[in-house]
């Protein structure tokens, strides 16, 4: 975890807004997050703490009403959001960054072929940023992308990955759908993964099949993913490191090793405790997060924390850094690396 | 599918029946006498029965009835009181006309408001589609027999654009015979000028009957997009980096388009229903036209072929647009 400027993606004191009818609400505040090269980058919170809209900001597909009110986004030295202006992020989509969606059911267009969905991306942006087929004539660049997916599909451990292409999203089951979009999201040959939430919506067993998937895949790819997740435990099995957000602010971040043994912040502790492996009885943590229209001062954790003194409400606390941690608690002075 | 389209062919069968039966009825219970008319305005009370009796009028209306069916059966649909040819003959002769003008009225509808309706609903709530909104209402809400005499004015009358009524001028030789539609016929015996003309006539009459259509076919579509543009798919086409205008104008498109094709069958009916009025007015040698002069003589041989040959066509376009629902959507396809 050494070398501080070779980010990937970099996050910078992101800041999102999105006006409703009732105000302005403050969506992410602050966001720090730095992903290294070829490693898997776990990003955790409870629902409603901003990790959707984090991945939306990089993909620069903001709700309507939203927009960035401060801080950057960079993808390999590459500028993709910068406060106030329009978002970069057009021409990267697909193919600098691959994407899995959380519901593989519904992510499939149901009325278009397999085939016709996951080249969709590739005629656009070919198969790699120098792709020698570009240039080729539509049937036979038709016939190398299909050579392509259909390498992907057996990579991703696809039954009949030959006949796959032509059949129809309903024709498969939702596991095999989470691995057609996981072959979409590599096949432009993307610099990172974004995965938001890819197995929440399935069943247990094949959540752990993809998990394996994605692990096994990420090692041989040499993949830089950021993994998005509510579930420590997924965080645990696939990656290497992890930011914990909550209500939109980045709170701690480090190796996971690290920090699922040793977590400095209240939040990260009481969030690993709900892990059920983790603990004896079933615990939560008491209250909800709070809604961003109405963000308490200072930490934002203070209504929940039990740790909270009056510090906690008066100001944002410092963010401490180590070699490879953060904390952002006013009980932390220092972190270890 | 072939077995599906079979079972809605052997459908189709009762429902032409029930419609046979429902205009038999009512051409009977209203108080005009086909006997009547047959007998000519001179006639003495005598020769209507002997009429009534020839024509066997006097019998049950069921009797009647099967009797008919059974004519109808051999392909014999009798003769015409008023132009005194076989109502068959007749009907074919006029029914290019008629198709001609429902197919550019239709092809025009789909052909400008689809497009409206997708930019409409892409462009939700803006001022075009408020505009497109109005316009829309205005069509629905315009009666065509009133809109097509303001056009004739506007056009014909006032500015001489275009011709006042007809298919083509008076005493001109139509394109030989091919299809019967004379834009195509035309085209086929490589008369450019005859296909101006035939254009020019139909522009005004296509154009008044389209516009209910396209109102309607507008709003389905819009309707439609705005549906698809919330699901999940379409996030995640803008994610996966498909360019905007292919996840609009062919993800997005294609998903909507099954409410639209339903209700491009259910407007054949009243396509063909608004070709009554606007071939009167117009004078287009239709079988519309056909249909008002076959009522207003007491033809009750051609009304009933009439009705039978318009519900034919409206139960075949609903066949076909099944089909298309099938190409369009293939977990439509896999139940039929």
């Amino acid at each position: 975890m050494s070398g501080t400027d070779t980010a990937l993606l970099e996050i910078r004191d992101l800041s999102v807004a999105v006006g409703t009818d009732e105000g302005t609400a403050s969506i992410l505040d602050g966001v720090n997050l730095r992903l290294t090269p070829g490693s898997i980058h776990g990003v955790v919170g409870e629902s409603g703490c901003g990790k959707s809209t984090l991945i939306k900001a990089i993909l620069g597909l903001l709700p309507a009403r939203g927009r960035a009110t401060e801080g950057s986004i960079t993808l390999q030295g590459r500028a993709l959001l910068a406060a106030g202006q329009k978002s970069a992020a057009q021409s990267a989509r697909g193919r600098d960054i691959g994407f899995i969606p959380q519901d593989p059911l519904l992510a499939l267009n149901p009325v278009f072929r397999v085939g016709d969905q996951l080249r969709e991306a590739m005629w656009q942006y070919g198969m790699s940023a120098d792709d020698p087929q570009r240039n080729q004539p539509r049937a036979v660049r038709r016939r190398v992308y299909d050579q392509r997916l259909v390498e992907l599909l057996r990579a991703v451990q696809l039954p009949d990955p030959e006949q796959a292409l032509q059949r129809y999203p309903h024709q498969f089951s939702g596991g095999q759908r989470q691995r057609l979009l996981i072959a979409a999201a590599l096949a432009c040959g993307p610099q990172i993964v974004l995965a938001d939430e890819p197995t929440t919506a399935l069943d247990v067993t094949t959540q752990l099949q993809i998990l394996k998937l994605l692990r096994q895949l990420a090692r041989e790819r040499g993949l830089s993913m950021l993994f998005v997740t509510h579930d420590f435990g997924v965080v645990a099995q696939l990656c290497d490191t992890v930011t914990v957000m909550y209500a939109g602010q980045t709170i701690e971040s480090g190796p996971v090793a690290a920090t699922m043994s040793n977590p400095r912040h209240p939040y990260t502790r009481m969030l690993l405790a709900c892990h059920p492996e983790r603990s004896q009885e079933l615990k939560g943590i008491p209250g909800a997060v709070p809604s961003p229209l109405r963000a308490p001062s200072g930490c934002r954790f203070h209504p929940r924390c039990p740790e909270m003194v009056a510090d906690c409400q008066r100001a944002r606390p410092e963010a401490v850094s180590g070699a490879a941690r953060m904390v952002a608690c006013v009980h932390c002075h220092e972190v270890a690396a | 599918m072939t077995r599906f389209l079979l079972r809605r062919l052997l459908l189709a069968l009762p429902a032409l029946l029930g419609l046979l039966v429902l205009t038999f009825v009512l051409l009977r219970v209203v108080p005009s006498d086909p006997s009547t008319a047959l007998a000519g305005e001179n006639a003495t009370p005598e020769q209507i029965a002997a009429i009534r009796k020839a024509y066997g009028f006097d019998q049950p209306l069921w009797r009647q009835f099967v009797v008919y069916v059974g004519q109808v059966l051999t392909g014999d649909f009798g003769n015409s009181i008023f132009t005194e040819q076989p109502v068959l003959g007749d009907i074919t002769r006029r029914l290019p006309a008629t198709v001609e003008l429902v197919l550019a009225a239709l092809l025009f509808a789909t052909g400008v408001g689809i497009p409206l309706g997708v930019l409409a609903a892409v462009y939700y709530n803006s001022s075009f589609d408020h505009a497109v909104r109005i316009v829309t209402v205005g069509g629905l809400a315009i009666a065509p027999f009133w809109f097509a005499i303001i056009l004739q004015l506007v056009f014909a009358m006032d500015l001489d654009w275009l011709p006042l009524r007809g298919r083509i001028p008076v005493g001109m030789p139509p394109p030989p015979t091919v299809t019967g539609l004379y834009l195509i016929d035309s085209l086929v015996a490589g008369r450019f000028d005859l296909l101006t003309t035939a254009a020019r006539h139909m522009l005004l009459p296509a154009f008044t009957l389209s516009l209910g259509s396209l109102a309607s076919i507008t709003r389905f579509t819009r309707a439609g997009m705005l549906e698809t543009l919330q699901k999940d798919f379409v996030a995640y086409e803008k994610a996966a980096g498909y360019p905007e205008r292919r996840v609009i104008w062919v993800y997005v498109l294609r998903n909507s388009l099954v409410a639209t094709t339903t209700q491009i069958g259910l407007l054949f009916g009243a396509l063909i229903a608004g070709a009554v009025a606007v071939e009167t007015i117009y004078d287009w040698p239709g079988i519309g036209s056909y249909a008002v002069q076959a009522i207003l003589t007491s033809d009750y041989k051609a009304i009933l072929a009439v009705t039978l040959v318009v519900g034919v066509i409206y139960a075949a376009v609903n066949i076909a647009v099944d089909i298309v629902h099938a190409l369009l959507d293939p977990r439509v396809a896999e139940q039929l």
